[in-house]
């Protein structure tokens, strides 16, 4: 996904002079086509994440748009303030760029796993979140950022994914079951495509529907997707509260559907012990196999 | 709207007039509303009459052209000494400025970027510096002669992300960035010197790159001089270190800490008003 980002970001920079990259001292074999392709548009603005977000608002206000980049933690977090009392406030396009969304920087332990960002960003609906499933989707996510005309926050996660299916809205759907809609964000729709799998092999159909974007969020989309359909189970490589599950109950409830909602997500930040992607996922419930017995289990209780 | 020749009242106080004007505003619009920040308010008074006079350092032209000076009040809580100055210069009306701290206001209690004439929202201390790095780094990338002024507190300058932006802006000579702290010596529950003390502010701005200057904050010919002209780009950043009294021209108020907070009273307000009226004749 980082490489299609900085594509993108080139692609986007060819078109429009106003596009400048900023970087927390991170992007190493990463953002060398832009430095290499716009040096005078590139600026290292040392470990230091606040200045960095709260430069882009001041630079942004002049016209400019910079794309701020480091790891999703600290990207997201350190800097949020400023992110919130500068491009938001001031309504200019800063868009703030994390690398390494979930738990993707694995072994590097809980520094390093964003599980917090869609939530803190999603709150303010002035605030364009948007969350690529693939490659192809981050492509077009940072050619969309570089159009918007207020603040964005684009998290990148670390695989060079390509998911068939997937479109360019922000709520793809695919397949058709009736039984059970397994809502994923961003990169997790692999595990939940696979748990798909497993479901029908025990004669559950499912539906995998993705969300790779808030602010706007595809309300009448995920409406229409839940309208029939007794269990949405919702997954995601964040936080219970703030993400995709969350805002699944919100349209749920307010649009007043029959659908449970069964949510799986982490629920405590992990520590004290390390892995890659694919073992902390498991660790969390969030592993093929666990989102299958997840739905399995939630169809069974409720007769 | 100009912010040099527009608005209701041509622009006509300069210098220490001007100082006395803005201080004398203070003191009028805090007793109307019966509220405090009143001290930190008067120890900008004549920082922001060397910026804002006629002829001062701030080349503005109208609000909404991209190439006028930019200015960040980093020190938000100050906000209604820049209503008063802008009122001088002819941006907002004596009108507008009476409805500060009244119900569906403009006039915002920290600068709001949605007024005609203030370029930045503000209010959290540490933040103005790098929204005026940026600004300054933008200009640069886009051929612009313009200017950034950020004016902090001396104790903003205990927030990390100051020296952040210091660092940046010293690293890259950003010479069309000014900051000028208002080092009054006080903060919110002290001097500061008792919580964090700030004398080796110079060498600390020096050791960050940056072009230092040691000034009377209430002189603004001094003010000016050290402000200094345009300079060439590619320089240090320069640094105006202001030194200044909170609640500067009120006997009663002048390093008391408690006037970080309080309304006055009638009589207080009377007595007050009377100094600044003395000591401006």
């Amino acid at each position: 996904m980082r490489d299609a980002f900085v594509a993108g970001l080139v692609d986007a920079a060819e078109r429009d002079p106003s596009v400048v990259l900023l970087t927390g001292d991170l992007g190493f074999m990463a953002l060398e086509p832009f430095i290499e392709r716009f040096p005078e548009r590139f600026f290292n603005c040392g470990v230091a994440e606040q200045n960095m977000v709260g430069m882009a608002a001041g630079m942004a206000d002049a016209g400019l748009r910079p794309f701020a980049y480091s790891i999703a933690t600290f990207a997201s977090m350190r800097p949020y303030e400023f992110l919130r009392d500068g491009g938001l406030l001031h309504e200019v396009p800063v868009c703030v760029v994390g690398i390494g969304g979930g738990v993707d920087y694995g072994l590097n332990g809980a520094s390093h796993h964003a599980v917090e960002d869609v939530g803190i960003m999603r709150v303010h609906p002035e605030l364009t979140v948007l969350v690529p499933a693939d490659s192809a989707q981050a492509g077009a996510a940072v050619a969309r950022a570089a159009q918007l005309r207020g603040p964005s926050y684009l998290r990148l996660e670390k695989g060079h994914t390509s998911v068939p299916g997937l479109q360019e809205d922000a709520l793809s759907v695919i397949g058709d079951g009736r039984d059970v809609a397994i809502v994923a964000m961003g990169g997790l729709v692999s595990e939940a495509l696979r748990a798909a799998e497993l479901l029908a092999e025990r004669g559950i159909e499912a539906t995998v529907a993705v969300v790779s974007a808030f602010n706007p969020s595809p309300d009448e989309a995920l409406v229409e997707l839940l309208a029939d359909v007794p269990l949405a189970l919702t997954v995601e490589a964040h936080m219970l509260n703030g993400g995709v599950g969350s805002y699944v109950c919100e349209v749920v409830a307010e649009a007043g559907l029959p659908a449970r909602v069964i949510r799986r997500a982490l629920r405590a930040l992990p520590r004290g012990e390390a892995g890659g992607r694919d073992f902390l996922l498991a660790q969390h419930g969030l592993d093929p196999e666990s989102i299958a017995a997840a739905a399995t289990e939630a169809l069974s209780s409720r007769v | 709207m100009n912010r040099a020749a527009s608005g209701t009242d041509a622009p006509s106080l300069t210098g220490a007039d001007l100082g006395a004007a803005i201080r004398l505003d203070v003191l009028d619009q805090s007793m109307r509303a019966r509220i405090g920040h009143i001290g930190s308010s008067l120890s900008i008074a004549d920082i922001l009459a060397a910026l804002f006079s006629p002829g001062g350092a701030l080349r503005n032209a109208r609000p909404d052209d991209p190439d006028r000076d930019r200015f960040v009040l980093a020190k938000g809580h100050a906000v209604l000494a820049l209503y008063s100055a802008l009122r001088h210069a002819g941006v907002l009306t004596e009108e507008q400025l009476d409805t500060f701290a009244t119900d569906g206001t403009e006039l915002v209690g920290h600068p709001d970027h949605r007024l005609p004439g203030v370029d930045f929202s503000t209010g959290s201390l540490g933040q103005g510096l790098s929204l005026a790095a940026g600004a300054a780094l933008a200009a640069r990338l886009q051929g612009s002669q313009r200017r950034v002024f950020a004016l902090l507190s001396d104790a903003e300058c205990n927030e990390g992300a100051v020296w952040e932006a210091a660092q940046f802006a010293g690293h890259h000579r950003l010479g069309r960035l000014t900051a000028i702290v208002d080092v009054n010596g006080q903060q919110a529950l002290g001097y500061t010197r008792d919580i964090l003390d700030a004398t080796a502010l110079p060498d600390r701005w020096a050791a960050f790159g940056w072009d230092v200057a040691v000034v009377d904050g209430h002189d603004v010919a001094a003010l000016q001089g050290a402000i200094g002209d345009p300079p060439d780009a590619g320089v240090a950043p320069r640094v105006v270190l202001a030194q200044t009294t909170f609640g500067q021209g009120v006997s009663f108020m002048e390093r008391k800490i408690e006037w970080h907070y309080l309304p006055m009273t009638d009589e207080q307000h009377r007595q007050a008003r009377s100094e600044i009226e003395e000591s401006a004749a």
